[in-house]
C-alpha cells in the first residue's frame, strides 16, 4: 500500500501507535527481547536470521556492483576468494585437507585462514568461496544440529545436517551467495562426505576437492587413492595433495590444515607449511617418508655443491 | 562530492541544456572510501590498537582529527576502517547492543563473545553491506591479549596482529617480519621470542605509522593508540609516556589507555 496514504489515513490512538512503531522500527526491527537477554545473538535474536535489504529496484544487481570482483576489479568490497579444499572416504574415516591462503585480488590478505569449520565433535565443513558465507551459515548449521540432538535425542545424520544446509542456501538462489563446501562427518552408515554449493547442488561421494586448486588436489589424490589406505598413508596423501596445489595454484599455499574423521568424532592432525614441505618435507609425522616433496627431488645429484 | 544519486549523462555535457533525450545511466552508490589506515597487535596480557586521524575522500582531507578507535568496554577496543558514515554507524549499532547486554547481565560481554556479535551485525547487512573492515583488540577472559579482524560481511579470525585499511599493503608485511619474525632466521642456539614486551609493540606500531605517513597520501595528521591491560598487568611500560591518558570506567581491573601521537601533515 503506499505509505504516504497509509500514514495520513487514520487518526485513532491505536492507528497512532502501530505507526509511531513503524516508522520506529524502519531501519532496524529489533523485537523487545533483544532489550533482555538475547541482546547478544545479532541478526539472530528472533530465532531466524534477518537481512537488511538496499531499497532498489535490483538488489542483487546492487550487491553484485558493489563486492562482485570478476566483473569488477575496482570495485570496493573486495570478498575473499581462492582456496584448495579436499575430503575423501577411505576404510579408516574421513580424511579432510586444506589449504589456509586467502586472497582479495593478488593481495594475500591472510595465510593463516581456518577453512575446515568445526561444526560440531562430529561434523566438519570446508571453507571455499565467501569466507563470511561458510563460516556463517555452518555455524548456523551447528545450532540447528544441536536443536535436532535435543528434539530427537539422536545426533543428526551427515546426510541430513548437509540436506538442511543445502535447502538453506537454495533459499537465497541468485541472491550473490559464495559456497562451495564439504559436510563431512561420521554417523550410524559410517564415514560420510557431502559436498554442497550455493547453487543448490548436494552430491554424496566419497572423494571431493572444491577450489582454484582443485585440479593439483585431485592430480595427486586420484593417483595414490584407493578405499583401503591405511591411516597413516591416508593423512599423508591429503597432505601431499594440497601441497601440490598450493605449489602450482598461486591462489592456493601457506600452510595445510589437516583433519581425520573416525567414529567417535574429529580429530585435528596438523598444520604444515607448504614451503617447508617443500625444502623439508612435512617433517616426523605419521605416513610421511622424511623427504621434502619438491627441492630434493628437482636438484638431487644436480647441484655443483654436492659434488 | 559525489551525491547518493549519480547521473552520468553520455554525450551531452549539461544535462539541463538537453533537447534530446539521450541514454542515461543511474545508480544507487551510497559507499565511498574515507581512506586511513588501523593496525592491532596483541601480547601476551595486553592488546594495542591504533589508528591515524586523518579523513579523506579522493585527493582531499575532509578532517585532520575522525577518530576510527573506539573504546567499547574496559576490555574491548573496535577500530573501524573503510567508509567513515558506516563505521561510525555500525559502532553506534554495536555500543546500543553491548549498553543492553550490560542491562541484561550486570556484567560487560566478553571480547569472545562481542567478536561473534560483530559477526552477525555484519552478516545481517550481507545483501547491502556496510563498507568496514573492523579490527576488534582487548583481553580474552582468560587475562590474554587478543585481536579479532573481520572482513566487511564478517568472516573473522583471531590472530596476533593485523593490519587494515589503505596502508595495509605496507604495514603488514612489517608486522609479518617484526611480530611474526617471518623471513628472520634466528642465530645459532637462540630463537625467536613468542610474545613481545609492550614497549617493544609500541614502538613497532608508532614506526608503522610514520612509515606509513612517508609513503601513502591518505596516511596522517594524527595517530591514537589504545592500549588495554590485562587484570594485574604492570602498568611500568606505560609510566613516562607523553601525553598517555587512562579511560577504565570499571574496576573489573583490565585498564584503558589512550597514547595520542602527532603526524606528518602534508
Amino acid at each position: 500500500m503506499n505509505t504516504f496514504a497509509s500514514r495520513f489515513s487514520s487518526t485513532s490512538a491505536g492507528a497512532e501507535l502501530s505507526k509511531a512503531k513503524a516508522i520506529a522500527m524502519e531501519d532496524d526491527d529489533f523485537s523487545d527481547a533483544s532489550w533482555g537477554s538475547e541482546a547478544g545473538y545479532g541478526s539472530l535474536a528472533k530465532g531466524v536470521p534477518t537481512f537488511s535489504i538496499p531499497s532498489v529496484a535490483d538488489p542483487t544487481a546492487f550487491l553484485r556492483l558493489h563486492t562482485d570482483d570478476s566483473s569488477d576489479p575496482n570495485c570496493r568490497i573486495k570478498i575473499q576468494h581462492g582456496t584448495t579444499t579436499l575430503a575423501f572416504r577411505f576404510k579408516g574415516g574421513v580424511i579432510v585437507a586444506v589449504d589456509s591462503r586467502a586472497t582479495a585480488g593478488s593481495y594475500v590478505a591472510s595465510g593463516t585462514v581456518k577453512k575446515v569449520i568445526e561444526i560440531n565433535p562430529y561434523l566438519l565443513g570446508t571453507m571455499a568461496g565467501g569466507a563470511a558465507d561458510c563460516q556463517y551459515w555452518e555455524t548456523y548449521l551447528g545450532i540447528h544440529c544441536r536443536l535436532h540432538e535435543l528434539r530427537n535425542r539422536e545426533r543428526i545424520s551427515v546426510s541430513a545436517a548437509s540436506k538442511y544446509l543445502s535447502n538453506l542456501v537454495y533459499g537465497y538462489k541468485g541472491m550473490g551467495l559464495s559456497m562451495g563446501t564439504m559436510i563431512c562427518g561420521w554417523d550410524k552408515t559410517g564415514p560420510a562426505i557431502f559436498y554442497v554449493d550455493s547453487d543448490g547442488t548436494r552430491l554424496k561421494g566419497d572423494l571431493f576437492s572444491v577450489g582454484s586448486g582443485s585440479t593439483f588436489a585431485y592430480g595427486v589424490l586420484d593417483q595414490g587413492y584407493h578405499w583401503d589406505l591405511s591411516d597413516e598413508e591416508a593423512q599423508e596423501l591429503g597432505r601431499r595433495s594440497i601441497y601440490a596445489a598450493g605449489h602450482r595454484d598461486a591462489f592456493s599455499g601457506n600452510t595445510c590444515n589437516l583433519y581425520h574423521v573416525k567414529e567417535d568424532g574429529w580429530k585435528f592432525i596438523g598444520n604444515y607449511d607448504v614451503s617447508k614441505m617443500h625444502y623439508e618435507g612435512p617433517g616426523d609425522v605419521p605416513g610421511s617418508a622424511g623427504v621434502a616433496y619438491g627441492y630434493d627431488i628437482r636438484v638431487e645429484g644436480r647441484s655443483s655443491a654436492d659434488s | 562530492m559525489p551525491a547518493m544519486l549519480s547521473t552520468q549523462p553520455h554525450g551531452l555535457p549539461h544535462p539541463h541544456m538537453q533537447t534530446e533525450q539521450g541514454p542515461q545511466q543511474r545508480q544507487f552508490n551510497p559507499y565511498t572510501e574515507n581512506g586511513g589506515t588501523i593496525l592491532a597487535i596483541a601480547g601476551k596480557d595486553f592488546s594495542v590498537i591504533a589508528g591515524d586521524t586523518r579523513q579523506s575522500e579522493g585527493y582531499s582531507i575532509q578532517t585532520r582529527y575522525a577518530p576510527k578507535v573506539f573504546r567499547l568496554t574496559d576490555r574491548a577496543v573496535l577500530a573501524v576502517n573503510g567508509f567513515a558514515a558506516d563505521g561510525n554507524m555500525f559502532v553506534k549499532k554495536v555500543r546500543q547492543r553491548l549498553e543492553w547486554y550490560r542491562h541484561a547481565h550486570a556484567k560487560d560481554m566478553p571480547l569472545r563473545a562481542i567478536a561473534r556479535l560483530i559477526q552477525t551485525m555484519l552478516y545481517a547487512r550481507r545483501f547491502f553491506p556496510y563498507y568496514v573492515y573492523n579490527i576488534l583488540g582487548g583481553i580474552e577472559e582468560d587475562g590474554s591479549g587478543a585481536v579479532y579482524s573481520f572482513d566487511p560481511v564478517g568472516s573473522y579470525e583471531r590472530e596476533a596482529c593485523r593490519a587494515a585499511g589503505a596502508a595495509q599493503s605496507l604495514v603488514q608485511p612489517f608486522l609479518d617480519n617484526q611480530i611474526y619474525f617471518k623471513n628472520q632466521t634466528p642465530a645459532p642456539g637462540t630463537s625467536h621470542p613468542t610474545h613481545l614486551p609492550l614497549p617493544t609493540v609500541l614502538k613497532l606500531v608508532i614506526d608503522s605509522f610514520t612509515g606509513a605517513t612517508e609513503r601513502h597520501i591518505e596516511v596522517g595528521d594524527g595517530l591514537e593508540i589504545y592500549v588495554v591491560l590485562a587484570k594485574g598487568a604492570s602498568t611500568q611500560a606505560l609510566e613516562g609516556i607523553r601525553g598517555i591518558q587512562e579511560t577504565t570506567v570499571t574496576n573489573d581491573g583490565e585498564r584503558v589507555f589512550i597514547i595520542q601521537r602527532e603526524l606528518k601533515k602534508d
